[in-house]
């Protein structure tokens, strides 16, 4: 166990490195960072010192090891576009976008698990084919287009809902949340509509195909010869078997929800890391670039790396496994 | 498939006699005549791809050609609307351009994206799975440590980091052709990953195999035992994936369009459209966006549709 706790977060380290040298190299070779700091007439003299300031004549690995330094710590350096310590700015959005990834999912989640079991039990019926055409069109309909549309039939139509922005926030300390206000609730709904709709799917295709694979199992046919009501073991037994690979796949999903929320956020305004991401990619604003890069990265790392040790808690069977091959 | 196969040439420029008979013949072809749901769908894509080839001839008019661009018929709604205005079918843009004919060089562009994209993530992946596969050991190890690290992100992130430090380089140097490029080596370099972990599984089995050790006996090099004898053997399952992400290319093109780092508005893609369509959303010329997003949508599906088809059709477990 230990062992195979070890080598994952040696694995982990491996892929965060691999990442942070990505990181650096956009930093350091992508134009040249003197130049986005010095004005157009500033004398040769004055860049070589502001050159030697930065730490830019040192050995390669030095800087290298500088960078990633100062990363761990939560320092990228000073946002061209901002003026201001990039770490500063992400913590200042990233709520935005923690609250509408944590929104989307809780939608997805909610809706595709009562869709997919709706789809399991009715299977051949019109209404499970009605649901499996949607999933369909669900998955052949690009985010930006289900944002465009929803915003056009319940903004600008029917005047329901906001179009764009976070509403009314209210700050908790360093945090700032829309969930306290009724505007801020409010304009909750839209995006995560948006972002979650594709994961939606995807729950739903899944727990669709293990409730089949469940249902046809000896333990559920024993469940009905001892008399049970349908609703005890569809739901008491068949679902609760299913969830497992399910909150996997979402636990594994919600990394990427959060970089899906580049498109949801940029169609809503929202003032989000994603929103703030795709406005760096348009400036050239390279430090904002690298730190996103490897906040996704340490994210996708940390999600993969609890699943793991989720699962080997969870299924002895793998400990077994890992034990052997060790 | 089986090692006889591996005899033939696999250039494809000349084709064995009676190829036709043979396809016609296939296990492929019969359960293609069984799905009604696949043929409407190939009907449809070959339509739309008629459509995008054929743009220049069909459509009314010429959407960079300034000189056929009058402003005074700026936004005019579709024509069965009151204000329509013949010929513009589906109406015109800000700019006075026919929207019918935009989305038919809009579809052009799209398409030539998506295919050269996928084409360039087949032909790296294939590559790249064919050396690891064959060549084991610590390459094997390169390369796959480096397709996991680039599963961890989104295509649509590592397309956006692409275009932006591409931009961040060239400056103000960009041209059309420069900007189709990007995008071209953008969803190529994102999606190479799983052709490259498909190869290679099929790759580790057939390198056992006794064909491959009797063109190394009579002394064939690596590369042509590689080339022509492995991999027409390990190429099914890959035209399946190649289908579904002609699909997901098509969409991240056009998202990548509609964010702002695709094709620029003088030389629209599906994407594009939709991105000028958007700004006039809001006052009342929903027609502007909606056309071209219909059609995107009813080309991703199509597509999809047939995708999913032949991913069954190739899986030989369900037949």
């Amino acid at each position: 166990m230990i062992a195979f706790l070890i080598r994952r977060i040696i694995q982990a380290v491996g892929v965060f490195l691999a990442v942070g040298l990505i990181a650096f190299s956009m930093f350091r070779f992508v134009g040249d960072p003197v130049n986005q700091i010095v004005s157009l007439d500033t004398p040769y003299e004055e860049r070589v010192k502001v050159r030697a300031s930065l730490g830019l004549d040192d050995p390669l690995p030095v800087q290298i090891l500088r960078y990633l330094g100062r990363a761990v710590q939560g320092d990228f350096g000073i946002s061209y576009q901002f003026r201001q310590p990039v770490s500063a700015i992400l913590a200042e959005r990233a709520p935005a976008t923690l609250e509408l990834a944590l929104c989307a999912t809780i939608f997805a989640l909610g809706f595709g698990i009562l869709l997919g079991v709706i789809s399991a039990l009715t299977r051949g019926s019109a209404l499970a084919k009605t649901l499996d055409a949607v999933s369909l069109i669900g998955i052949s309909l690009p985010t930006f287009l289900i944002g465009i549309l929803l915003i056009y039939v319940f903004s600008e139509k029917l005047q329901w809902l906001p179009s764009f922005g976070r509403g009314d926030v209210v700050r908790i300390g360093g945090w700032s949340t829309g969930f306290l206000t009724a505007s801020g609730l409010r304009a909750l709904v839209l995006p995560s509509i948006t972002l979650g709709l594709f994961q939606l799917t995807l729950v739903m295709r899944l727990v669709r195909s293990e409730m089949l694979e469940v249902l046809r199992t000896e333990y559920i046919r024993f469940a009905r010869a001892r008399g049970l009501k349908n609703r005890a073991v569809y739901f008491g037994h068949a679902l609760k078997n299913t969830l497992i690979p399910v909150i996997t796949i979402a636990g594994l999903q919600l990394g990427s929800v959060i970089a899906f929320a580049i498109i949801t956020e940029t169609v809503f305004q929202w003032p989000g890391m994603g929103f703030l991401f795709l406005q760096a990619v348009q400036n050239v604003d390279i430090p904002i670039m690298a730190a996103y890069l490897l906040l996704v990265a340490a994210i996708f790392v940390a999600i993969n790396l609890v699943v793991d040790i989720l699962y080997s808690v969870v299924d002895p069977r793998l400990q077994v496994a890992t034990g052997k091959a060790s | 498939m089986s090692g006889g196969a591996a005899a033939e040439p696999v250039s494809g420029t000349a084709p064995p006699a009676g190829w036709l008979a043979r396809a016609l013949d296939s296990d492929i072809w019969a359960s293609f005549k069984a799905s009604k749901v696949a043929m409407v769908a190939a009907v449809v894509t070959f339509i739309l791809v008629t459509l995008a080839v054929f743009a220049p001839l069909i459509s009314p008019q010429d959407p960079f050609d300034p000189a056929q661009l009058d402003l005074l018929n700026a936004r005019l709604p579709p024509l069965w609307l009151p204000e329509g205005q013949w010929p513009f079918l589906l109406g015109t843009d800000d700019q006075g351009r026919d929207i019918l004919s935009a989305i038919l060089y809009g579809l052009r562009v799209s398409l030539a994206v998506g295919l050269l994209g996928v084409v360039f993530a087949a032909t790296l992946g294939i590559a790249a799975g064919l050396v690891a596969g064959y060549a084991g050991g610590a390459l094997d190890a390169v390369i796959m440590r480096i397709a996991d690290v680039q599963l961890t992100f989104p295509a649509i992130l590592i397309a956006l980091l692409i275009d932006g430090m591409v931009k961040s380089v060239m400056g103000a140097q960009l041209t059309t052709t420069i900007i189709l490029a990007v995008l071209v080596v953008s969803i190529g370099l994102s999606f190479w990953v799983q052709y490259a972990r498909t190869v290679r599984g099929s790759v580790l089995v057939e390198r056992n195999k006794d064909y491959v050790q009797a063109g190394r006996l009579i002394g064939l090099s690596s590369p042509t035992i590689m080339v022509r004898h492995v991999l027409p053997n390990v190429i099914g399952p890959v035209f399946a994936i190649a289908t579904i992400n002609v699909a997901l290319a098509v969409i991240t093109e056009a998202t990548l369009s509609f964010l702002g780092s695709g094709m620029p508005d003088t030389q629209p893609s599906l994407g594009t459209l939709i991105r000028i369509g958007n700004r006039y959303l809001f006052s009342g010329e929903w027609w502007i966006a909606a056309f071209p997003g219909a059609t995107l949508v009813i080309l991703v599906l199509a597509i999809n549709l047939l995708g999913d088809w032949l991913r069954d059709a190739l899986n030989p477990r369900l037949q």
